[in-house]
């Protein structure tokens, strides 16, 4: 990609950065660190990769997107915010009485969301369906899902890549969030889900390690998955948990917790001050 | 009564899938390694494209029925109700009830008749778990004429659907043609001194046991509630008006199922006498169904015992 195109993905990565944190700001509840960890790859699927219109957001030959790990759904509103799907400025309503943003993606509330998720595991399995339904009728557009790397602790999240591998969904693109820190500590201390990429190359995927944050190799992964045939492709990259708000990268601690006044003032003084570094 | 054709509503369950998938291009069907079981094979025979064998994965053919159904096709997914309803129970409350999504559920070898292989595979919870499910429609159907209508009826209604077919074969007492429709109890024989509600295999019992009392100059009304939710409240509220006891009866736990859910509307709309016929809190085991039946007093003797008792 263009340098010009890359820099616009970057300010567009930190205005949903601070979505993230306006919206659990204003929930005074949610999880920031695994929302900000994901944030370029929410970025790049909805600013580059997917093709979706906000204006028909149930569009049938849409590409689709399930949230996996439903609980970054922060991460998930700021994105179709940023893209037009429903305004930015509801995110402080995130897990308000009433709010159509509810705390976990609800598909029938809120205008992008492809599927209602929050339990750990069910996600993928639904997206694999998705895929399947979508190869079975010979429609072209393509599934993606993002897990965190604590959630493929769960059992179901190998049933569905079985399955995937089975009937060949070269259509469909697994992603894993790998910040290596879920809610009880570090991955590899609570559960090691390691070696990720040869446990999901073993089950007969084409898998490969990038750096999240880097948009040049999430670019490459993504296109690469493209050209892959009769087998579907995963992505594990490697993020900082809390990215670009410095108190809360890689810090356990941030997993399900809101910032205060004071910490939200300087979670966007330094989100403001990275956008204003990607403006000069 | 006079002799009667006996067939399996898993049979039944299998070519109504064969039948409608003739005529209904979007049906898709998944099954968990037990297609044969199911009798989902009748149905993959003629559709081998349209038949999604998920593999000994119940929770995640659950997810993949969800998924599927988002692409606009209609998911009928199989297994034996013990995985179904017991195993993927929070996949199909999260990722079907949640976001009501249009998927049916047909889960076979429901109840103690599953026989043989004992307590293990013999379910008699899937009615409680799922009628905790909001907006689930809960069936299980008397017959094969009306399983095989319920089919049609499941395909018809759009959103998430239950269905409780049987392994053993169960005595034919509808007409072909019959009209089903969800949600709508049937009168099979009225009766003015007590009320008998049963589903599923106990409804020929239940025929069986008023046919019976009549000769004792007991007049047992008998309906076929083949829709445990949402229930005939009206139904079920008149026919308990006009006979004033009620016997409910179902191969299931007496926790959670038909027995609770017409309990549940007398007590608050109209206190009547209840006795419920059902698996009593506790396990099954091993045997021939139909032993196992009369040992856990799903029949019709225990039926007429407990009327006349009543």
């Amino acid at each position: 990609m263009t340098n010009t195109e890359k820099n616009q993905l970057q300010r567009t990565a930190c205005k949903i950065r601070m979505g993230i944190i306006e919206a659990t700001h204003g929930a005074k509840a949610g999880h920031p660190g695994g929302s900000l960890s994901a944030a370029d790859m929410f970025t790049y699927l909805y600013f580059k990769e997917m093709n979706v219109d906000p204006s028909n957001p149930k569009w049938e030959d849409r590409d689709r997107f399930v949230l996996s790990k439903g609980h970054t759904a922060p991460g998930l509103y700021a994105a179709l915010a940023n893209r037009g799907f429903f305004p930015v400025e509801d995110l402080p309503t995130l897990r308000h009485i009433d709010s159509y943003l509810q705390g976990h993606p609800n598909m029938n509330t809120v205008p992008g969301v492809d599927m209602s998720t929050g339990s750990l595991g069910q996600g993928i399995s639904v997206a694999a369906g998705m895929a399947l339904g979508l190869k079975h009728q010979g429609k072209t557009a393509r599934v993606y899902t993002l897990l965190g790397d604590g959630e493929i602790q769960e059992g179901q999240v190998w049933e569905a890549c079985m399955l995937a591998v089975h009937y060949k969904l070269d259509n469909f693109v697994v992603i894993v969030d790998n910040n290596g820190l879920q809610i009880d500590g570090a991955v590899d201390k609570v559960m090691s889900p390691y070696p990720i990429v040869d446990k999901l190359t073993a089950f007969g995927f084409h898998a490969e390690h990038i750096d999240g944050h880097n948009f040049d190799q999430i670019e490459a992964a993504m296109e690469k998955a493209k050209t892959v045939k009769g087998k579907p492709a995963a992505i594990v990259m490697k993020t900082v948990k809390g990215k670009n708000v410095s108190f809360m990268e890689n810090n356990a601690g941030w997993h399900g917790k809101a910032p205060n006044d004071v910490e939200y003032e300087q979670a966007m003084n330094e989100l403001k001050t990275i956008l204003a570094r990607l403006e000069g | 009564m006079a002799e009667v054709k006996k067939i399996a509503t898993r049979d039944s369950y299998g070519k109504a899938l064969a039948s409608l998938g003739a005529a209904k291009d979007n049906l898709v069907v998944l099954d968990a390694d037990l297609a044969g079981a199911t009798k989902t094979a009748t149905f993959q025979k003629v559709f081998p494209q349209r038949h999604f064998d998920c593999g000994i994965a119940e929770a995640n053919m659950i997810c993949v029925a969800a998924g599927l159904s988002t692409t606009g096709l209609v998911p009928f997914a199989s297994s034996f109700a013990m995985f179904a309803a017991g195993r993927a129970f929070e996949q199909i409350r999260n990722s079907i009830g949640y976001p009501h999504l249009n998927v049916k559920i047909g889960a076979t070898h429901g109840g103690i008749s599953v026989g043989e292989d004992g307590a293990s595979h013999q379910c008699c919870e899937d009615f409680a778990l799922m009628r905790s499910i909001p907006d689930m429609i809960v069936m299980s159907p008397a017959d094969d004429v009306e399983a095989r209508a319920m089919v049609n009826a499941a395909y018809e209604h759009v959103g998430p659907v239950y269905m409780r077919f049987g392994r053993a074969a169960v005595p034919v007492i509808h007409k072909e043609g019959f009209d089903f429709q969800i949600g709508k109890g049937e009168v099979l024989r009225d009766g003015t001194d007590v009320v008998i509600i049963a589903n599923g295999l106990m409804v020929y019992e239940a025929m069986v046991a008023a046919e019976e009392l009549a000769k004792d100059g007991i007049s047992a009304m008998v309906i076929n509630m083949a829709t445990i939710k949402p229930l005939d409240d009206d139904l079920v509220l008149a026919a308990a008006k006009k006979c004033g006891k009620v016997i409910t009866c179902e191969e299931h736990s007496v926790i959670g199922g038909l027995g609770e859910a017409v309990c549940a509307v007398l007590s608050e709309m109209l206190p009547t006498p209840v006795k419920r016929i059902g698996v009593n809190d506790e396990f099954g085991h091993s045997g021939p169904a139909a032993t196992l039946l009369k040992q856990f007093g799903l029949s019709a003797e225990h039926i007429i015992e407990v009327a006349k008792s009543f």
